[in-house]
């Protein structure tokens, strides 16, 4: 479980980027979170339950599967896609989820909180919280609770109370304010379940390492299925912990190309998009310096995605990093582009993925196309779709009715 | 460099055996020209120092009322070059004049670019309630250029090795969060504001670093309950609530300038 990528410096800074830019009432609780991180890290008990979770709760490991069909509409490259939609709850984000839950319990804290864009983070925490016996509520843009109603009923189904934040752009960004303000009135009894690799130190490196087992993982069934380490690995991109589970324990392979995917909804030239990286620029937002969809006068600008799971108008910080120096390369995929990396994997493979999942899918259509046939592409299967059928459902016209809201 | 109008004000204060009123408003709330006539009746209430708030559409550390307030200057069209204006404004009352920002606008206009037209317009200083000192190297840099004061945060959960940092990277004051929480009025302060001072005086007894205490305070009541242990009281959404609650701005500026009053009051009922 506990491995790491390259390790931040002791402000939590990755080269520019990172930090922590956050109210001081919040410093002890990160001091705490952090100190009590390096502690469980290595403690054989923690360890060993947490990879008894892992395994026989979550799932793990996760299969590596070949797409033969989906490889025809991706230049004839070998497409193996890491599938963490079959880990319990249906996504990557229970890897950190059972992590940040236990590490909690350890602190004596028994309420958690938590944001959720999609709600897979936040259905993720719910069962995590209903397991573990922890007091749980979970902050959502209002505009997210009614296009993602399903996993709300999940969630309260799973005893968390689910709160809908109708205030500034009603999507994950506003959540995760509300989140904050929360945290800082109750941080002696709560922890702030943070779900992806942003947010103030030490939350992009704890994060980070909770789901390095993916890359892990990833690498060990490459190697055994194809005989040597992929020439990509591909992701999508929105905070960016899927793309940085699967990233970081391939980060050393400097053969190894990484592509992390944006959401482009509807173009980066036009305003209607969530392409932090690609067309935002260097700031501080939501605790780190890093790249942020903003105006002249450094309001956030609101980001726009078919995917809830990736409108956020930033990025985790080491993506900021690994971009600036070129590890990484970060692309746009638009909203259609998307949909229709969507509509082919359900039709060649028979798996409905997320649609946050289908931009990494569109990327590694373009990346099999520059490499050919003898290219091999691993794609981070982050979540299944099923939350997505009414979106979908909608997009491609497959309701009789209109009433489809 | 000389002292500064904020310093000058507090030791005033000192001299007086009271404490300063500093009330908080944001600039371009209801819109730029009604914000300075509401800053106007704040210091013709008996406001010492105002806080115009560089309203940012994230505003993480806030409550319901000063997200409205903000977020009604933003709807209004407010930007950083309009603060600017309010400052110049609020500093031709003769209150001193700080800008409270969240660190995003001031990194993106240009650390030392927004320090300079800062100084130009007869700001005082600037109150960072999401800069940390470790993070803070640039702006201390570019603060100390153009001669103005830094205050920077401390918690009820501040350790006190956080204490000595924070008030080592502060001029001007410090300014103590009197709960745990974010802004918005509260029935009563919080007891954890009187033993955060303490321990805060216990870390500037050389220094003399005056410290003020803001989150929570609405009354002269409670102005009056903190006056007897801090330098200066902080009071926010309870001028914001005014104008809000007004049915026209006449209106709000008589309740705004009544509370400042009420509020002046409690700072001298040592």
């Amino acid at each position: 479980m506990s491995h790491d990528g390259p390790v931040p410096d002791e402000l939590g800074h990755y080269g520019r980027f990172g930090g922590r830019f956050a109210p001081e009432s919040l410093v002890a609780a990160l001091d705490e979170v952090d100190t009590e991180w390096d502690k469980a890290r290595q403690d054989p008990q923690f360890k060993a339950e947490l990879d008894e979770l892992l395994r026989d709760y979550t799932g793990r490991p996760s299969p590596l599967s070949e797409a033969r069909n989906f490889s025809e509409h991706a230049g004839g490259a070998r497409i193996l896609l890491k599938r963490e939609d079959l880990n319990h709850t249906g996504s990557h984000k229970i890897n950190n989820v059972l992590g940040q839950a236990l590490l909690a319990k350890r602190m004596g804290k028994h309420r958690i909180i938590a944001e959720t864009g999609a709600g897979q983070h936040g259905v993720a925490t719910a069962t995590a919280c209903a397991l573990l016996g922890l007091d749980c509520v979970i902050y959502m843009g209002e505009q997210d609770t009614e296009r993602q109603a399903l996993n709300v009923a999940r969630m309260r189904m799973l005893g968390a109370e689910v709160v809908p934040v109708a205030i500034g752009s009603r999507t994950l960004k506003d959540a995760i304010n509300e989140a904050f303000r929360d945290w800082v009135t109750n941080v002696d009894h709560t922890h702030y379940l943070f779900g992806t690799v942003a947010g103030p130190h030490p939350f992009p490196e704890l994060v980070r390492d909770l789901h390095y087992v993916v890359g892990a993982e990833t690498r060990e069934q490459v190697r055994e299925r194809v005989g040597r380490l992929p020439d990509a690995v591909a992701a999508c991109v929105g905070g960016g912990s899927n793309a940085m589970a699967i990233f970081a324990a391939f980060i050393p392979d400097e053969d190894v190309a990484l592509y992390g995917f944006e959401a482009g909804g509807e173009g980066v030239g036009t305003d209607r998009t969530a392409a932090s990286i690609t067309a935002g620029s260097p700031g501080v937002f939501h605790g780190a310096r890093t790249f942020v969809l903003q105006d002249e006068y450094g309001q956030t600008r609101e980001s726009h995605s078919i995917s809830a799971g990736l409108d956020y108008p930033a990025v985790g910080p080491e993506h900021a990093h690994l971009a600036q120096t070129g590890r990484a390369v970060y692309e746009p995929v638009t909203d259609a582009e998307a949909m229709e990396a969507f509509r082919l994997l359900c039709r060649t493979e028979g798996i409905i993925p997320a649609i946050e999942t289908a931009h990494a899918l569109a990327g590694a259509r373009r990346i099999g196309e520059r490499l050919g046939p003898d290219g091999v592409v691993v794609v981070n299967l982050s979540g299944r779709g099923d939350k997505d059928v009414n979106t979908a459902a909608t997009y491609f016209g497959l309701v009789d009715s209109e009433d489809h809201t | 460099m000389g002292a500064t109008a904020l310093q000058n004000t507090l030791a005033r204060a000192r001299d007086e055996d009271r404490a300063v009123l500093i009330g908080y408003m944001p600039a371009g709330f209801p819109d730029l020209e009604s914000s300075v006539k509401v800053i106007e009746a704040m210091v013709r209430g008996g406001c010492d120092v105002i806080e115009v708030g560089l309203p940012y559409s994230d505003p993480m550390m806030d409550g319901p009322t000063i997200q409205r307030a903000a977020g009604q200057a933003l709807q209004a069209g407010t930007n950083t070059d309009d603060v600017f204006r309010v400052v110049e404004a609020t500093a031709a009352t003769g209150a001193a004049a700080l800008v409270m920002s969240y660190w995003n606008p001031i990194e993106r206009y240009g650390v030392e670019r927004f320090a300079t037209e800062l100084a130009k317009a007869g700001g005082t200083g600037v109150i960072t309630p999401d800069l940390l000192p470790e993070e803070s190297a640039q702006w201390r840099a570019a603060s100390e250029a153009t001669g103005l004061d830094r205050i920077h945060l401390v918690a009820p959960s501040s350790s006190d090795r956080r204490l000595a940092l924070t008030t080592e990277a502060c001029s001007g004051f410090v300014y103590a969060a009197s709960l745990m929480g974010v802004t918005g009025t509260r029935a009563q302060v919080s007891s954890t504001a009187e033993e955060l001072v303490r321990r805060t005086r216990a870390v500037t007894r050389e220094s003399e670093l005056p410290i003020c205490v803001g989150l929570g305070i609405s009354t002269s009541a409670q102005a009056a309950e903190v006056a007897a242990y801090a330098d200066g009281v902080i009071v926010g959404a309870g001028f914001c609530q005014r104008v809000l609650d007004a049915p026209d701005l006449e209106t709000g500026l008589l309740a705004v300038e009544s509370f400042a009053e009420e509020l002046a009051a409690g700072v001298r009922s040592r």
